[in-house]
């Protein structure tokens, strides 16, 4: 019975798998249900806290920097990621400047410093103290994150604007580009894989 | 009861396993124990009340979706003359400008995604209660497709958002938004949390043995 913990089970069925090795852009899926169950992932410890620290850098861009700059009649203004909270954290509606603080700010910041944490000590190959609780944390963070949604948003929000004023995209748009797509690939669940590998 | 076909796994209930959410460990349930013993996060065999908890987020995210839809969810001042709009007339905009494409992407996002998922779930929750057999494989990828849609509706909170901390010109031009966006965000956020709450492995269990019975009904 020891052995166990190497089995998979289909998190959408119950149904019970051996492992098997998979090569690259391989993924296993369940008989019954069809849903995934394992996916080939080629990215090493060291690749991994490398795009972390890339991206925990793209994160500061994108909230340094303006997303947008806009121009009408000789007037100017731009936006960051937290002017677009604060503009919702006004009167009776404060409540949804949370759930935007959250989904855009917060959420991606806490997976940032929890995966830095975490890959900072696998890199010496051990587990950072807190491991379990670090790991649990970035498992329960990750629906809450909505950085490519925000990506979208603001693209919507230059074309919206673009009919009545003059709109530049900023920095902070390149950034949040970038950063969406690099949490993408480093914030899914194989970072799950640390529990076998450490 | 004779073992399963040879073309079907074994089921984590007939080898006493049970998965953990949180890291994926198949946990060996002989001396039942509460919790992972690898990341100790609470193992259930199934989710806690999911049809329950499903049903009751679900409702709450219908009752919000009315005045997320009715109330204006934006306000924008140009030279003294104000317009509310709310996330329809947002969309017609589009529409009739000639901007068909985001018309269509806010359309999706904002009324077909929340509307997709108010049916699916639905559909999910009667056929799992009345232990249904039917199309079992393709309602379980109708819940990976409610999984996977569910933060896009986000996206017109946060164009809100965006176009109102851009536009600020007191007089000449102000946009701000309105409480119809606070009700569309509840509706996301309970969506998300409905969906959340379901256990998508309900749908398997077709066959009314004790032993899932009591482990629904008990948590």
């Amino acid at each position: 019975m020891a052995d166990t913990d190497r089995l998979i089970i289909c998190e959408h069925c119950d149904a019970v798998y051996e492992p098997m090795a998979l090569v690259a852009h391989q993924k296993a899926s369940c008989v019954r249900c069809h849903a995934v169950i394992q996916r080939y992932n080629g990215l090493s410890i060291e690749q991994r806290l490398a795009l972390s620290v890339t991206a925990a850098v793209l994160w500061a861009f994108a909230n340094v920097y303006p997303l947008m700059n806009i121009r009408l009649q000789g007037l100017r203004n731009s936006a960051t990621l937290w002017d677009s909270v604060l503009a919702l954290s006004q009167g009776s509606i404060t409540f949804i400047a949370l759930v935007t603080a959250v989904a855009i700010i917060i959420a991606p910041a806490l997976q940032l410093l929890l995966l830095l944490w975490v890959l900072g000590h696998a890199y010496g190959n051990r587990r950072a103290p807190g491991f379990a609780l670090c790991m649990r944390s970035l498992e329960a963070l990750r629906p809450w994150s909505m950085l490519e949604v925000c990506l979208l948003g603001a693209l919507v929000a230059v074309i919206k604007l673009a009919g009545l004023l003059d709109v530049l995209p900023g920095i902070g748009l390149f950034a949040l580009a970038a950063l969406s797509l690099l949490m993408i690939r480093i914030a899914g669940r194989d970072i799950r894989d640390l529990w076998d590998s450490l | 009861m004779n073992g399963p076909p040879l073309d079907t796994p074994p089921q984590a209930s007939d080898l006493n396993l049970c998965l953990c959410h949180s890291c994926g460990l198949a946990c060996d349930m002989t001396d039942e124990p509460d919790a992972c013993p690898r990341c100790d996060a609470a193992l259930h065999r199934r989710k806690p009340d999911p049809i329950t908890r499903t049903w009751a987020y679900m409702l709450a995210a219908l009752v919000f979706y009315i005045p997320a839809n009715l109330l204006p969810v934006m306000n924008t001042q140009m030279l003294g003359n104000g317009a509310d709009s709310t996330i329809i007339s947002g969309v017609i905009e589009f529409w009739q400008s000639g901007a068909w494409d985001i018309a269509l992407i806010i359309f999706i996002a904002s009324i077909a995604v929340p509307g997709i998922k108010f049916v699916v779930l639905t559909l999910l929750l009667v056929t799992v209660q009345r232990r249904s057999t039917w199309a079992q494989v393709q309602r379980a990828k109708l819940y990976r497709l409610v999984e996977v849609i569910g933060y896009w509706s986000m996206l017109d909170v946060l164009v809100v958002a965006l176009v109102a901390a851009l536009v600020k010109f007191q007089a000449l031009s102000d946009i701000e938004p309105r409480p119809g966006i606070l009700f569309f965000g509840l509706v996301v956020v309970f969506t998300m949390l409905s969906a959340m709450s379901f256990d998508p492995r309900l749908i398997w269990d077709t066959q009314p043995c004790e032993e899932t019975l009591d482990e629904v009904a008990s948590h």
